[in-house]
């Protein structure tokens, strides 16, 4: 099987991508709290948060397109893509929380508070994310289908 | 303003009837031509000619904004809908078989090549972009109407020359492979992006009669309007992919394996 006639790659794909358009959505526009990478000058936040918005573009339409590929072909299968979309969700939330913000210290999620219950809110939400993927992805296989 | 609008109609006009007189002759010979096409190529040309349209067109010598939505239109949108309606095959088909190989044989150029590599055409519209917003061509484009209208005409080549590289259901002289296509479009989008807010936050161009509030409004629509465009590219992008992987079945490994 190639990746893709794999339903959870459609799924990952869209998670990633409607998780990246939340983010971007809620917390630098609406929120305005931060950029993808604050920490240099505001040009360089600009450069990757432009990356990160076509990144994102490009994964929701090739997503789309990948699984109505995949239901024309009939090769979906539902609890793998939702097993995927939750898992590309939450990780990829997870890894900007914890890479992001933690490791490389690109950005924080917001500046002049204390940022700890907001990371602390932020990893469990997307740790949450994750296990729910991994559940849905463990039932169907438990359940052999 | 009356002979400026005749010119107008006759220059988005002329290439349309040519282009439909071709493709009926196509039905007359019993040869499919494709409605999508035709509709698509007129659609383009119609785009420009709302563009272009004095009325508009004054309008663009007063607001940035203005400025803008014919950019957008010319340089982006239009080119989009020119390629899909597949002028070259079209020509080619019309052609007598002698001169359809002069033509493939010019397609075949060196020079042709490197001019309809995407990276080139890409290099064509973002340089021409620092040019006009980075320096005092944009003043002087309107001071000039020549040069505005050579500005156009620059940005409306150049978006064909991107849009056809990328997605053109024409014979291309290099044909790139998905992976390098994606990335190339990829690029186009976060420059586009990164452009229009460096705008925004910088109110360039400089030493223009447009107010800060005008320029920051284009920006704004610079960026809407450019991943609307951007995105639609993608879309098309991705349906030739799984349409010609579908259509010859036992490539679809190899194409998978190339990708």
């Amino acid at each position: 099987m190639t990746l893709r006639e794999h339903s959870v790659i459609p799924g990952i794909f869209l998670g990633i991508g409607i998780m990246a358009a939340v983010d971007e959505i809620i917390f630098h526009q609406l929120l305005a709290w931060h950029h993808f990478y604050d920490k240099a000058t505001p040009t360089i936040g600009l450069l990757s948060d432009g990356l990160l918005h076509a990144m994102e573009l490009l994964l929701l339409v090739g997503g789309f397109f990948l699984l109505l590929e995949q239901r024309r072909l009939k090769l979906t299968n539902s609890a793998l893509t939702w097993g995927g979309f939750f898992v590309g969700a939450g990780g990829f939330q997870l890894f900007d929380g914890l890479i992001n913000h933690k490791v490389l210290r690109l950005h924080q999620i917001r500046y002049n508070v204390d940022v700890m219950p907001y990371d602390i809110a932020w990893n469990t939400g997307a740790s949450i994310l994750v296990l729910i993927g991994i559940w849905i992805l463990l039932r169907r296989k438990r359940r052999g289908y | 303003m009356a002979t400026e609008a005749t010119l107008a109609i006759f220059l988005c006009t002329t290439p349309a009837l040519l282009y439909l007189t071709a493709a009926l002759r196509q039905h007359s010979r019993g040869k499919r031509w494709s409605r999508w096409r035709s509709g698509s190529f007129c659609f383009g040309m119609l785009l420009i000619l709302y563009a272009i349209f004095p009325s508009h067109a004054a309008h663009g010598a007063h607001g940035f904004t203005a400025h803008m939505n014919q950019h957008l239109l010319i340089g982006m949108l239009a080119p989009t809908f020119l390629v899909m309606g597949a002028p070259v095959s079209l020509l080619l088909r019309s052609l007598p078989q002698a001169q359809g190989k002069i033509c493939v044989r010019l397609l075949h150029t060196r020079l042709l090549r490197i001019w309809c590599h995407p990276m080139t055409a890409f290099g064509l519209n973002f340089g021409g972009m620092f040019l006009l917003y980075l320096t005092p061509l944009y003043r002087l484009s309107l001071e000039h109407p020549a040069l505005h209208h050579f500005i156009h005409l620059h940005f409306l080549l150049a978006g064909y020359l991107f849009a056809w590289s990328l997605v053109g259901p024409d014979p291309t002289p290099v044909r790139l492979r998905m992976r390098t296509r994606l990335a190339i479009l990829l690029l186009a989008m976060a420059s586009h992006g990164i452009f229009s807010k460096q705008m925004y936050i910088h109110a360039f161009p400089y030493d223009t009669p447009h107010s800060v509030d005008d320029i920051r409004t284009a920006a704004q629509r610079m960026y809407y309007g450019g991943d609307f465009a951007e995105v639609l590219l993608a879309i098309l992008l991705f349906h030739q992919y799984f349409r010609r992987t579908r259509r010859h079945p036992a490539s679809h490994r190899a194409l998978a394996l190339a990708n």
